[in-house]
């Protein structure tokens, strides 16, 4: 059989909640995730009230610019907002502010890694618009609630160009504008409170082909395991139609992550005309080159400068590097500690990717709420570096100050966990050890090598962990020599 | 002179000097209503007990002289598009019939803040659309100076309320001359100050690039007085100016000698009644009096100004009133609905009257998918080209003259079936809010019994000359002393 290897064309908007203090067109905090009672951040603008008007709030406008410029968009001179029209008990006002052909930026790139390929490749960004975010709909049996907390949250969509080839290449993607966005402050990441919302325009073609088919696009994909199933789904799907000798139908989708199949919400006919036009409440917004040129002075060090960065200071491999800057909080505390310690760089990359990482994860640790601080854990790494601590107790000391972060050398002294390498008391252990073991010792002799470990782990066993292994490893070869 | 009928200033006047005090002069007000309102049916809501309240605060700070305001005591009412926090707010529709805001709109904050005293709410055309108030949802309010006709609209309860001594100023709202036509046809004053002069905030929109707030008062020197304490820059309207605003009664008589009046030509060729044009001759003349220079000027555009005006209209209204839903406040249906969606829709089919739902049928349609650029963007061209027309008149002449309204009051019921009619009384009074530019409707003399009114229109944030050139005007003519008999 004549199987035909299919390309998916694959593009995704991604709505970002932004991290202003108050909301998009009032003053109730934009707070709306933290475990608040329902509509207890309300006002009649966010709500729809009669006679309400909004007013825009400056900051979200100044972090969309900035999203813009670190994406390499152009940061158009005017924006302007636009009514989006339709019903929904979500949508308070029967139209969502939004904008429509005067973004606040267009036409920017981004460079990402195909993990599959290992490739850079370049995925251009379209748009970035604001809106503002809809209230949750709640279902209690017969009922529908709505909590207005989130509406009017300020809301920045950013549409790439259908440029992806792959659900590594979406991921990858994703993953890069959710760093970047962490970077710049203007979005918190965190995915299970639904900050980052996607939704993937999907087709495939036969390879090789330059033909565009009929696209669907998946709705409301709330997690990087949503996203990437979902599309991996639906490009399946859209290869065995056609392989069957079907179409696919221009439809738009959900997906349902239980049964873990995309199904369809509306067709081609009832597509909404959404009706916008310019939104009168709100002048347009004129963007000059000098406010730009402020906004433009906050950018920070992004992911890729920082990655060139590290590779170059600190001698680590992309792939080393990349561990360390995903999160900009952890990329920060490894500087830290660098500068803090003595140890060498690697060992410092090591620990924090190590044992620090497992500590995190284990405990689901905030990156952005490490509770050790960098002195402290700098301390640890250097007592351990400088043998005053073996690896066993320093690893125990880690566990200690992820529960309380208090002085390593306090610890030490407390525990009494300072690392024993006085040869005269080791030795004198170590004979009595060999000792009261004359068999273990005389099949060692007889050359059963492997019982060596054995005699480190006695010695270990007396001295609670606390021998320098180093040293004990010098002695008992002296020792057991000498006994032949 | 009976207290409901003194003017702001000399209400005022009495306050201070302590010979009367607000509880003797609102309760006289509120007796009138009680006398009077069962004809004229000027209010949807009077809130006695509550005004009574504010009057007697009012007494307190005027006896104690301290942040004593020219509006301190003083009764009014304010039509009843304005939310206003605790007070039934209906838009004169059955979709907001029974609702009661938690917020005050600006303008009654401020007021309140002056210390006036809140009578009620004023009856309207069903969200501003209408020229006759008889698109209220409840009842028809009847003209002062003849019961049998219409006040205008749509701030017809505000202009009827003023005229009949029902309230002693109103606040209204004019889209398209909601507030000028029916002070025409009421014999009052009424002020659409220029765009963004005062706030919006609270005011349920019709069309918000058009909505203009401003006063209905007896005369000029008391319109003043009202815009002196409403308007301003308000942090809650985006679209309200930072522009300051001036002491307007402070230069009331300043001489107008030698200002240029402007005659728009196609305003005079558009048709009006015999007797209106007779009575705008005769006010040219006073102003030739007073040392004007008459001449006649050119808007082009003007044929353009009622379709623009609508299309606009109909497509911002489709929108600003799609937050009607049965949802969270307001009217909601009873019937057993299968759905959210239906809910909504049948909520909006009991609620929203015949001339609503024509408008947002006719906005949603503009605004849909491949006719947007054939209605809505062309609306907009032209707009701007009738911008210019304005622009270009005002390098010729300092303020323009024309007709409030091609007619006097017309019989109730008269042009109720023929909407399209209904509209062309709005001709002379819609490219003003077009241009975005103030206009000041002023009473000119009577045409068989009826008022007529003519209005000034001014230059962006002229109103300062408006209000010079129709004190002027007052101080040489009678018209604005005259009262309705009301038997």
């Amino acid at each position: 059989m004549n199987t035909i290897k299919y390309e998916p064309i694959i593009g995704l908007e991604i709505h970002a909640e932004l991290l202003t203090i108050t909301k998009m067109f009032c003053g109730c905090s934009a707070d709306h995730s933290s475990l608040l009672e329902p509509n207890t951040l309300i006002c009649p603008v966010c709500t729809g009230l009669p006679g309400a008007m909004p007013v825009l709030n400056k900051k979200a406008v100044e972090q969309s610019i900035l999203v813009g410029l670190a994406l390499n968009c152009t940061i158009n001179e005017v924006n302007i907002f636009a009514r989006k029209n339709y019903f929904y008990p979500d949508l308070p006002k029967g139209y969502q502010i939004s904008q429509y052909d005067h973004p606040v930026a267009s036409d920017g790139w981004l460079d990402i890694l195909d993990e599959n390929e290992g490739t850079r490749q370049r995925v251009r960004i379209r748009r970035a618009h604001l809106e503002e975010d809809t209230a949750k709909l709640m279902h209690k049996g017969n009922f529908a609630l709505i909590d207005f907390n989130r509406a009017g949250v300020p809301l920045l969509e950013i549409v790439s160009e259908p440029d992806m080839h792959s659900v590594q290449a979406i991921l990858s993607y994703a993953n890069k504008i959710r760093a970047i966005l962490r970077y710049l402050g203007v979005n918190s990441g965190d995915m299970e409170k639904g900050v980052l919302r996607f939704e993937a325009n999907i087709s495939v073609r036969p390879l090789g082909s330059q033909e565009l088919n009929t696209r669907t696009e998946i709705k409301n994909l709330n997690s990087f395991r949503s996203l990437t199933q979902a599309s991996s789904y639906e490009i399946n799907r859209q290869i065995d139609l056609y392989n069957n000798g079907l179409d696919v139908n221009l439809e738009t989708l959900g997906w349902d992550e239980v049964k873990g199949e995309t199904y369809s919400q509306r067709g081609k006919e009832e597509a909404h005309d959404y009706r916008y036009f310019p939104e009168p409440d709100i002048p347009p917004i004129l963007v000059d080159r000098s406010w730009v040129q402020t906004i433009s002075s906050q950018l920070p060090e992004l992911p890729d400068a920082k990655n060139k960065r590290f590779m170059e200071e600190y001698g680590l491999s992309l792939q080393e590097v990349r561990s360390l800057t995903y999160e900009k909080e952890f990329a920060d505390f490894f500087e830290k500690v660098v500068t803090l310690s003595s140890s060498p760089t690697k060992m410092i990359y090591n620990w924090l990717t190590g044992e620090f990482t497992r500590q995190i994860n284990e405990r689901n640790i905030d990156i952005q709420k490490i509770p050790v601080t960098p002195e402290n854990f700098a301390q640890l790494l250097d007592l351990f570096s400088s043998r005053v601590i073996n690896d066993f107790t320093a690893k125990e000391i880690l566990v200690e100050i992820f529960i309380s972060n208090k002085n390593v050398r306090d610890i030490i002294s407390e525990k009494g966990l300072l690392q024993i390498s006085d040869e005269n008391y080791l030795t004198d252990l170590i004979n009595r050890i060999l000792s009261e073991n004359p068999d273990p010792v005389k099949q060692y002799l007889a050359g059963k090598e492997s019982l060596f470990q054995w005699f480190m782990g006695q010695v270990s066993r007396e001295t609670k962990g606390k021998s320098d292994p180093q040293v004990v490893r010098q002695l008992l070869q002296k020792i057991l020599k000498n006994n032949n | 002179m009976e207290l409901y009928n003194l003017s702001i200033r000399k209400a005022h006047e009495l306050l201070v000097k302590k010979q009367i005090s607000s509880v003797e002069l609102t309760s006289a007000v509120l007796a009138n209503i009680h006398r009077l309102d069962p004809k004229i049916r000027a209010y949807l809501t009077v809130v006695e007990q509550r005004a009574l309240e504010q009057a007697r605060k009012a007494d307190i700070r005027l006896h104690s002289r301290e942040n004593i305001t020219p509006l301190t005591g003083i009764p009014y009412a304010v039509k009843d598009c304005f939310s206003t926090r605790g007070i039934r707010t209906t838009c004169g529709s059955k979709i907001l019939q029974d609702y009661i805001p938690q917020y005050s709109a600006s303008v009654v904050e401020k007021l309140n803040n002056a210390g006036a005293v809140l009578l009620g709410k004023h009856n309207m055309d069903e969200f501003g659309m209408g020229s006759s108030c008889e698109n209220s949802a409840f009842f028809n309010t009847h003209n002062p100076w003849n019961l049998e006709r219409v006040p205008g609209g749509s701030s017809g309860g505000s202009a009827a309320s003023v005229s009949a001594g029902l309230s002693l100023f109103a606040i209204g709202e004019d889209t398209g001359g909601s507030i000028r036509m029916p002070a025409g046809f009421c014999n009052i004053v009424g002020l659409k100050p220029t765009y963004g002069r005062v706030s919006r905030y609270g005011h349920i929109a019709l069309v918000s690039s058009f909505d203009s707030v401003g006063p209905l008062t007896q005369d000029v020197y008391d319109c003043a007085t009202v815009l002196q304490t409403i308007a301003g820059k308000d942090p809650k309207d985006g679209t309200s100016l930072p522009d300051p605003v001036p002491i307007y009664t402070t230069s009331l008589e300043k001489s107008i000698n030698g200002l240029r009046l402007g005659i728009p030509r196609e305003y005079f060729q558009a048709g009006m009644e015999a007797g209106v044009e007779t009575v705008l001759q005769d006010a040219i003349r006073v102003f030739e009096k007073l040392g004007m220079q008459v001449q006649e000027v050119s808007l082009p555009h003007t044929r353009a100004a009622l379709p623009v005006y609508y299309l606009i209209l109909f497509a911002e209204a489709s929108a600003n009133l799609a937050r009607f839903d049965g949802t969270r406040f307001g009217y909601s249906t009873n019937q057993k609905v299968e759905s959210v969606i239906d809910l909504i829709l049948q909520t909006r089919q009991e609620g929203f009257g015949e001339e609503v739902k024509r408008r947002i049928m006719l906005g949603a349609y503009t605004l849909s998918a491949g006719y947007y650029d054939a209605y809505y963007l062309k609306a907009q061209k032209v707009r701007s080209l009738i911008r210019e027309d304005f622009r270009s008149a005002f390098e010729k002449c300092d303020v323009l003259l024309a007709p409030t309204c091609p007619t006097t009051a017309f019989k109730i019921g008269e042009k109720k079936q023929d909407p399209l009619t209904m509209y062309l009384s709005d001709i002379f009074v819609v490219a003003t809010n077009l241009a975005g530019v103030p206009a000041l409707s002023l009473p000119c003399g009577f045409s068989e019994g009826l008022p007529v009114g003519m209005q000034l229109i001014g230059n962006h944030l002229s109103e300062e000359i408006l209000f010079q050139i129709g004190y002027a005007y007052q101080a040489e003519t009678e018209w604005h002393n005259m009262h309705p008999l009301i038997t």
